[in-house]
């Protein structure tokens, strides 16, 4: 929660700004009334005494419900003094800052969920009103700034997620004038005022949020025993303990507490979702999920709706038989699988047994899991390498080529075993393709090539997938003799559907699942099967026809994707553009079957080499399962409906992919199609059913409990705005295929306004209708749906490609919550400013070029960019020391390495740097930005909380904005 | 005076020619009325080791319908250096070069002695001889391995600057680029999908960028070799890589399942190689070889599926109308044979297993285009081995017996029209004021293309007396014909052939016997079997028995009739296919051979002897030699056989017994030496089971039905229900006198 750690001055106010004037003209203008609500929000639109009505009963049922009830004694004020006080100042209208930060931000890990009641002695704040909040665990803060406040309140702010609110209002003087930011938005205001700027400092700060998690949660582990709890944030480092639900690191929610009906979730609009990873990496001292063998009968399941045996399973009739958890079928335990239970109706032997007492666990397949009802062979990697005149001159086959001959040495493998189970081949492509016979008793690779590309076959099937160690000697000549081979070559025209077929027939050949690494230079334009053409118009942009450059070109790869599905043939694409290639049709087989897309535009080896061989690296050495199906069963009464990610679906509930790795994430919708119990509360069971890269076929298995609520308040305490914004950013980004984008983002708005008007009506306080009130939880939605807003592929740069777009638009499609949470909102780490000596990593700042101190060096990153920031009045020595020259004209602006030198700043910079990439998936290339320089630019566009080039609206702004348009839905 | 038999001989000596009748009758009714058409059997490139062949183009008559080549038989006037063209009696001028031509100082072409003449064209440009291996890899390990040695082998044998190729085929089809250093380089294609010659053609990147073929013109030479560089290698620069290559191949990788027939992808492989030469040496000398160990059992040109409970097809089912495959297979075939035969190509087909290949379909690869065709049980045997060797014999120039890209041109004088050819030759459809409209064989053209034709090639010619009975030709008047073959030589010449021939004219009615005593009842039989072959080819096969009855009194229809190239019974249609076709291209002497095999007997009574066809020769004393042309067998009688297991031979006293045993043996060596394709050579001796190839030969005189009421010990009797000799010639007298045919 934000508050002000000193007190602002109070900034003369007046006229509107004319930021913010144009910002209201250019983005928002001319529609404040389109965005009108279209829930059911009529009937409590009313006036304010109506709404006063309403939600105490909505908000506040009564003291004896079950969750709030614990121990805490309705609002006690005398209890906290502090935090009286500042109610006092707030009632007041105090101009001064609420309690220190670390009062209002406390939680309590580990405790209770419910710690008090959130009583309702609302009626007796005047204007402003802080309707719960028993001391120690609330704290209040408000801010006032030449009229308006701030006030943030952390309700019953109960472990772990305490009820905050901040609020926002507008407040007139008694003198009749109005003095606040937001006075444009009311009729009538003067004109000739001069502008109030809302003070930064004073909205709620990603920053703050974030180091406030860090501190409070980061220390102790997060136990998942409980039903419902709120994990830590992404950007905390904690321990996850299993005890029954799956790690937050596996399954994340938009809200641990899900509404009982479809009513209570339709008036709230807070989506439900759940962002899965099944095979999420997990920190070495967290252990990997045990696998269970139950040998020929395979996996229990429930005889009617087949979920699969989990620590929620009730055991019944003394462990005869048990009730299944999501669907209540009553099922018998086979003998073999008997168990007494003791007093409390448990299993013995639960704890024996993962699939009793664990949220995470693999069962190994039985053959009847397994295609055609046979045991997979180990799965194929096929290299398939443009060979094109653009890829030979750049050295990128050269490059590739020495690459892979020591990258083979480290093909995934499982467990402890010494040789990795993959079997590779080699494939050569321009026009035409090249299959090598590389069999280990070939004295000489042997080439093979096909042109009939218009009808692809694999010419042969001995010798072409092989064992890297039996034909390491064939494989090496082979990789020294491609670059060699086509180095004279003058054929610029590429085919790619034909390659990807080549590759799927070669797998299929082989009766085994894999996975394709394309490397492709140029849009495939010779005659085959999928031959595209440039279609790319910036016309288009912000038209009807906007979506059309998001869809793929033709059906064709579509078709194909299916195909490769159905053998289970991951594709992975790394591209190298010197032009357009239309991403958006060639990333569709490999968004399809569960694959990455790489796109280095305008590689040349010098430059892009590292990040090229690290990707490369990385997304070859990953542990990957192949030929998998995600189902995700639920309890009864809400349901799985709608699904996010790299995948493709032919039914509606199972989700397959040919491949799936580490770093692909599903973002699951449900909904309701009926009541959900109170008591029970709501299951999730996701089962992946897969292939490993040993061969081995299995089933990893996901269990997570949330709470269920009959109030709208306990919805907003447990959500989590880091995972709701992983949802809409990928609702969004889908959006943009059917609809135009100016839709999409107004969609967006009014749904984030609706969930806020929402809260606002039914959870907060009645007060000032110019207020904005933010649930705790959610107090950062509207900055974080404003990077989403303003991202690339919501409203472009004029620098942004096309290509740009579309390729962004599917990296986000599988992207996990930490990856979105960074990627809409870059870390800022200011260098300079802690001293060297400190082993922690810096604390960041807030993405404005206010932030920026022309003294300091500041490095920058999302997860695909990082730079590094330099001041213009930076020291000589700290410049002399980073980048050993003289001073700050000497340093080259663009440069992607740092010098290695011994000394201690340039030595933590640099680890800074190594452990960031060490962070993400991808690797990320440095570049150093001068200030004043014009590089600049492009940083700048990554300082989100500013109003960007392109039209999207500062922090502030949006904002005002949004206050705009709750107002809007509660009047 | 020299007899007709010595007249006869001695033409067929200098022009390679046998006429069934060597003087005319001379009138259309009286040649009809002979019965047996005026005809010739012309073996174009006759070896002629006495015969030089001239440094410099032939003169040819100026009419442009015309265009005779100045020969013996005109009329020179060699004061107004004139000559008048004795076909359409057309006056030229001698061009400039023969200024100095006097009756003292003539060229050799109006030599009498020069009636056939060879001219060496020094224009057109001189491309090496293509040879391009297309070889099956669905054989059993030990085939494959003496396949590849003998190709191995015949790479020392190509000219070194001659260009190879290579295709291999099974499931797919790999055309191998052999131009490459390091990893060996193939293209490789479906083999169930027919692709036209234009995408063969990209696909194997041979369509070059259309500027280029401007500039080209001039020189195309120099820049065919470029394009095709990858394909088509000169065999002295990739020599070691191609015989590495050749020892790397592999059988088909491709899995074949218990009661399935390998994919064997003939017909796509086939298609590849006519296009591959066709989009880079047409109308160049090219050998397109094709090594096949099975039938085609997938895609165009497929014979038979590839389910072995399937049967490939039999002459019963294709009486039945039961040969799924072989109707649109031989038409796949039939289009290859005819664009090979537009570029100038030829096929020659070795088919090696004990099953059939599809032959039958494929036949016209071969005959169309002038290919051989051989038929073994195995590469692994001596009847391959040998026979593949001896296509890249030399002659006695040290030349390859081989001539490519043929033309047969056929000139008459106006009394004779030319009716057609049999023969390994397509029409080339130029039609001419020579040109009869009653069509023996292949007719409706004076000129027929040959692609392939060596030394011993045979083409049968069928002319018409187109001479009115009520316009008599004067007493003396010779009829002429010319035959011009233009071909390239295997010293990559262009050369020209000409053999220009008269014969005398005669009524029938006043010169009956003059016409009786020059017919040549040999040609005669021979080109009566191959009217007849013809036929079986297109007809049903009873039809022609009988046409051939209704046609002939002689000798050796009795056996032509027994013979497989008319009989399919005990034949598959792959076997009638192949004997056929050398049965439509060998030379007189050899096609008696197979119309009647010769048999020898060998006995202590005397020295070595033909003896008839018949079971009454199979004594228990002797030992018999038989030639059937395909089939050399060695038959030990009775007695002999028992005197070698009781090893007589190897006493000293008995060693006369070993020279009786040798001297078949040695015989028969010497015609395996020389026949091509090379016999089948059974050894075999009295009760052996190969015997059958004998007992089935010979006349049935004594059979099962008659052998007690001939009583003696003489002569084996052979199983039959075939009629004898004896029955069938007193049948056809009877039929003679009593009806009128």
């Amino acid at each position: 929660m934000n508050v002000n750690q000193s007190a602002p001055p109070v900034p003369p106010f007046g006229q509107p700004q004319p930021v913010y004037q144009g910002y209201h003209q250019s983005s928002y203008g001319g529609q404040p009334g389109s965005t009108a609500p279209t829930t059911p929000y009529g009937a409590y639109n009313g006036p304010v005494p109506g709404y006063q009505q309403t939600s105490p009963p909505g908000m506040f049922p009564s003291v004896s419900r079950a969750p709030p009830s614990s121990e805490a004694p309705p609002a006690s004020t005398a209890q906290a003094p502090c935090g009286q006080a500042s109610y006092g100042q707030f009632g007041q209208g105090d101009v001064q800052n609420g309690p220190s930060s670390t009062v209002q931000m406390q939680r309590f890990p580990g405790s209770q969920p419910f710690g008090s009641v959130p009583l309702a002695p609302v009626v007796s704040q005047p204007t402003v009103l802080q309707p719960y909040g028993p001391p120690p665990t609330s704290a209040q803060v408000t801010a006032q700034l030449a009229g308006m406040q701030i006030s943030g309140a952390v309700a019953p702010a109960l472990p772990p997620v305490g009820n905050v609110t901040i609020s926002f209002f507008l407040e007139a003087s008694d003198s009749g004038v109005y003095l606040n930011p937001f006075y444009f938005y009311q009729p009538g205001p003067p004109q000739p005022l001069p502008p109030k700027r809302l003070d930064p400092d004073a909205i709620p700060s990603p920053i703050q949020v974030i180091e406030d998690d860090r501190n409070n949660r980061g220390s102790e582990p997060f136990v998942t025993g409980v039903r419902g709890q709120v994990p830590p944030l992404v950007t905390t480092n904690f321990l996850v303990k299993d005890q029954g639900n799956a790690s937050p690191r596996y399954i994340r929610c938009t809200s641990y507490n899900i509404p009982c009906t479809s009513d209570m979730a339709k008036q709230a609009q807070v989506p439900l979702a759940a962002v899965i990873k099944p095979l999420a990496r997990l920190p070495p001292e967290e252990a990997s999920p045990y696998v269970v063998d139950h040998g020929e009968s395979g996996p229990l399941r429930c005889n009617r709706c087949k979920a699969y045996m989990c620590p929620f399973m009730q055991f019944i009739e003394g462990g005869r038989r048990f009730q299944c958890c999501f669907c209540s079928c009553i099922n018998d335990v086979p003998p073999q699988y008997f168990q007494h239970l003791d007093h409390t109706g448990k299993r013995v032997d639960a704890y024996d047994r993962p699939e009793l007492s664990l949220g995470s666990y693999e069962f190994l397949a039985t053959v009847d899991y397994c295609k055609n009802n046979k045991f997979p062979s180990p799965p194929a990697f096929i290299f398939m390498i443009d060979v094109s005149y653009n890829a030979i001159r750049s050295g990128l086959v050269r490059l590739l080529c020495e690459e892979l001959k020591s990258l083979l040495d480290f093909l995934p493998r499982e467990g402890g075993t010494e040789e990795s189970a993959i079997r590779v081949g080699f494939v050569t492509y321009n026009k035409v393709l090249h299959f090598y016979n590389v069999k280990s008793s070939l004295a000489q690779p042997q080439m093979m090539v096909v042109s009939d590309v218009a009808d692809m076959f694999v010419p042969l099937l001995d010798g072409f997938l092989v064992n890297v160690s039996e034909s390491r000697a064939v494989i090496t000549s082979l990789l020294d003799q491609i670059p060699e081979m086509f180095a004279d070559t003058r054929e610029t025209e590429t085919v790619f559907a034909p390659v990807i077929q080549a590759g799927m027939e070669a797998l299929k050949a082989a009766e085994c699942a894999g996975k394709l690494f394309l490397f492709h230079t140029s849009l495939p334009i010779a005659e085959a099967p999928g031959k595209l053409k440039n279609r790319d118009d910036r016309k288009l942009i912000n038209t009807d026809k906007e979506k059309t450059l998001f869809q793929p070109q033709t059906g064709a790869y579509q078709t194909l994707a299916k195909e490769c599905v159905a053998q289970g043939c991951c594709v992975d694409l790394f591209l190298f553009p010197n032009q357009y290639v239309d991403v958006a049709t060639l990333s569709v087989v490999p968004q399809l079957t569960g694959g990455s897309v790489y796109k280095y535009a305008c590689f040349q080896v010098e430059n892009d080499q590292e990040r090229f061989l690290s990707d490369l690296r990385r997304d070859v050495q990953k542990v990957v399962g192949f030929d998998a199906v995600m189902r995700v069963r639920t309890s009864t009464g809400i349901r799985a409906v709608d699904f996010f990610g790299a995948f493709y679906m032919s039914n509606t509930t199972d989700v397959e992919l040919a491949g799936l790795d580490g770093d692909k994430t599903v973002t699951v919708e449900f909904k309701h199609d009926d009541r959900l119990n109170e008591e029970s509360g709501a299951l999730l069971q996701c089962a992946l059913l897969y292939t490993s890269c040993a061969g081995q076929r299995r089933l990893r298995i996901h269990n997570l409990a949330l709470n269920c609520c009959t109030q709208l308040a306990d919805l907003y305490r447990n959500c989590e705005t880091d995972t709701l914004i992983n949802y809409m950013a990928k609702f969004a980004y889908r959006g943009v295929l059917n609809s135009p984008v100016k839709t999409v983002r107004d969609t967006l708005i009014t749904q984030c306004a609706q969930i806020l008007a929402c809260y606002r009506k039914n959870c907060a306080s009645p007060s000032s209708a110019g207020q904005l009130i933010l649930p705790e939880c959610m107090k950062l939605l509207p900055v974080y749906l404003n990077c989403v807003l303003k991202s690339d592929v919501l409203q472009p740069g004029a620098e942004v490609t096309t290509d740009d777009r579309a390729y962004v638009r599917q990296l986000v499609t599988s992207m996990d919550v930490a990856e979105t949470n960074v990627f809409f909102y870059p870390r800022l780490l200011p260098l300079t400013k802690s001293p060297i000596e400190s082993a922690t990593e810096p604390p960041a700042v807030r993405a404005s070029e206010e932030r920026l101190s022309n003294g300091d060096i500041y490095l920058l990153e999302n997860g695909l960019n990082l730079f590094l920031w330099v001041g213009a009045s930076v020291q000589q020595g700290v410049v002399q020391s980073l980048f050993n020259v003289s001073s700050f004209s000497q340093i080259t602006s663009g440069l992607s390495v740092l010098p290695v030198l011994d000394n201690p700043l340039s030595k933590k910079v640099r680890g800074l740097i190594d452990s960031l990439r060490a962070q993400r998936s991808r690797y990320m290339k440095l570049i150093v930005v001068k200030q004043e320089d014009k590089l600049e630019m492009l940083f700048k566009h990554f300082l989100v909380e500013d109003k960007s080039l392109s039209g999207g609206a500062s922090y502030v702004d949006f904002l005002c904005h949004m206050h705009k348009e709750i107002r809007q839905l509660l009047s | 005076m020299a007899t007709y038999l010595e007249f006869i001989q001695q033409n067929e000596e200098r022009d390679g020619v046998r006429f069934s009748w060597n003087v005319w009758p001379s009138s259309r009714l009286e040649a009809t009325r002979m019965v047996v058409p005026l005809a010739c059997l012309l073996t174009p490139l006759k070896e002629r080791p006495d015969l030089p062949p001239v440094q410099y183009e032939p003169v040819l008559c100026s009419r442009p319908t015309c265009k005779a080549i100045l020969n013996p038989l005109c009329q020179v006037d060699y004061r107004a250096k004139l000559w008048a063209c004795n076909f359409c009696f057309q006056r030229n001028q001698f061009p400039p070069a023969y200024t100095g031509i006097s009756e003292v100082n003539q060229p050799a072409e109006l030599m009498p002695q020069f009636s056939t003449i060879e001219y060496v064209l020094q224009r057109g440009a001189q491309s090496p001889l293509i040879f391009l291996y297309v070889v099956d890899t669905c054989l059993e390990e030990d085939d494959l391995q003496a396949l590849k040695e003998s190709l191995q082998m015949s790479l020392s044998l190509l000219p070194p600057d001659a260009l190879v190729g290579l295709i291999t085929f099974g499931r797919m089809v790999q055309v191998h680029e052999l131009s490459c250093e390091g990893i060996s380089k193939s293209y490789v294609f479906r083999g169930t999908k027919d692709l036209t010659a234009k995408q063969i053609q990209d696909m194997l990147g041979l369509t070059k960028p259309a500027v280029p073929m401007q500039q080209a013109r001039p020189g195309p030479p120099q820049e065919h070799p470029f394009v095709s560089s990858r394909f088509l290698q000169p065999v002295h620069k990739i020599d070691m890589n191609l015989t590495d290559l050749l020892g790397e191949l592999q059988r088909d990788p491709w899995p074949v399942t218990q009661g399935k027939r390998p994919l064997r992808s003939t017909g796509v492989a086939l298609s590849i190689a006519v296009g591959l030469l066709e989009g880079t040496f047409p109308n160049t000398g090219a050998r397109i070889m094709l090594f096949t160990g099975g039938p085609p059992t997938q895609g165009p040109g497929m014979v038979v599926g590839d389910e072995l409970k399937v049967p490939i097809r039999s002459w019963h089912d294709i009486e039945k109308d039961n040969a799924r495959f072989m109707k649109k297979a031989t038409k796949h075939y039939e289009m290859l044979a005819n664009r090979t035969a537009t570029n100038g190509h030829c096929i020659d087909i070795y088919a090696c297993a004990l099953d059939q290949t599809g032959l039958l379909e494929m036949k016209c690869c071969a005959n169309l285009t002038g290919g051989h065709m051989v038929m073994g049980d195995s590469f692994n045997t001596s009847l391959f081995k040998q026979t593949f060797q001896r296509i890249f014999s030399k002659d006695f120039n040290g030349d390859f017996r081989m001539a490519f890209g043929a033309t047969l041109e056929v000139k008459t004088s106006r009394e004779l029209k030319v009716a057609g050819a049999i023969g390994p030759c397509v029409s080339l459809n130029v039609k001419g004021p020579c040109v009869s409209e009653n069509e023996l064989g292949v007719g409706g053209t004076n000129q027929w293309k040959i692609c392939g034709l060596d030394p011993t090639s045979t083409l049968g010619i069928y002319f018409e007396v187109v001479n009115q009975h009520n316009a008599p030709v004067p007493q003396g008047g010779r009829g002429a014909i010319q035959f011009v073959t233009q071909y390239q030589h295997s010293s990559t010449q262009r050369r020209i052939r000409v053999t220009t021939i008269a014969r005398n004219w005669a009524d029938a009615q006043s010169q009956l016997r003059h016409i009786e005593a020059a017919f040549d009842q040999e040609a005669a039989a021979v080109l009566m079997a191959r009217l007849g072959v013809f036929r079986a080819e297109s007809e049903e096969g009873p039809d022609v028995l009988r046409w051939l009855d209704r046609q002939l009194i002689r000798l050796f229809m009795f056996h032509l009739r027994r013979s497989p190239f008319l009989q399919v019974f005990n034949n598959s249609p792959d076997e009638s296919s192949y004997y056929r076709h050398h049965f439509a291209r060998q030379d007189l002497t050899q096609s008696l051979i197979m119309i009647q095999p010769i048999l020898y007997s060998y006995s202590f009574h005397g020295p070595p002897e033909p003896v008839l066809l018949d079971s009454s020769s199979i004594l228990a004393d002797r030992i018999l030699l038989m030639d059937t042309f395909f089939q050399i067998v060695i038959y030990l009688g009775e007695t002999i056989a028992q005197w070698r297991k009781a090893g007589y031979q190897d006493m000293p006293e008995y060693e006369n017994f070993k020279h009786l045993l040798q001297a078949p043996l040695d015989d028969a060596q010497e015609i395996l030496q020389a026949r091509f394709p090379m016999p089948r050579y059974i050894n075999t001796e009295h009760g052996g089971s190969q015997a059958r190839f004998l007992l089935s030969k010979v006349n049935p005189s004594q059979t099962h039905n008659n052998l007690y009421a001939w009583g003696q010990e003489t002569g084996a009797p052979i199983l039959t229900d075939d009629v004898s000799l004896q029955v069938f010639m007193d049948h056809l007298k009877k039929l003679a006198v009593s009806s009128a045919c």
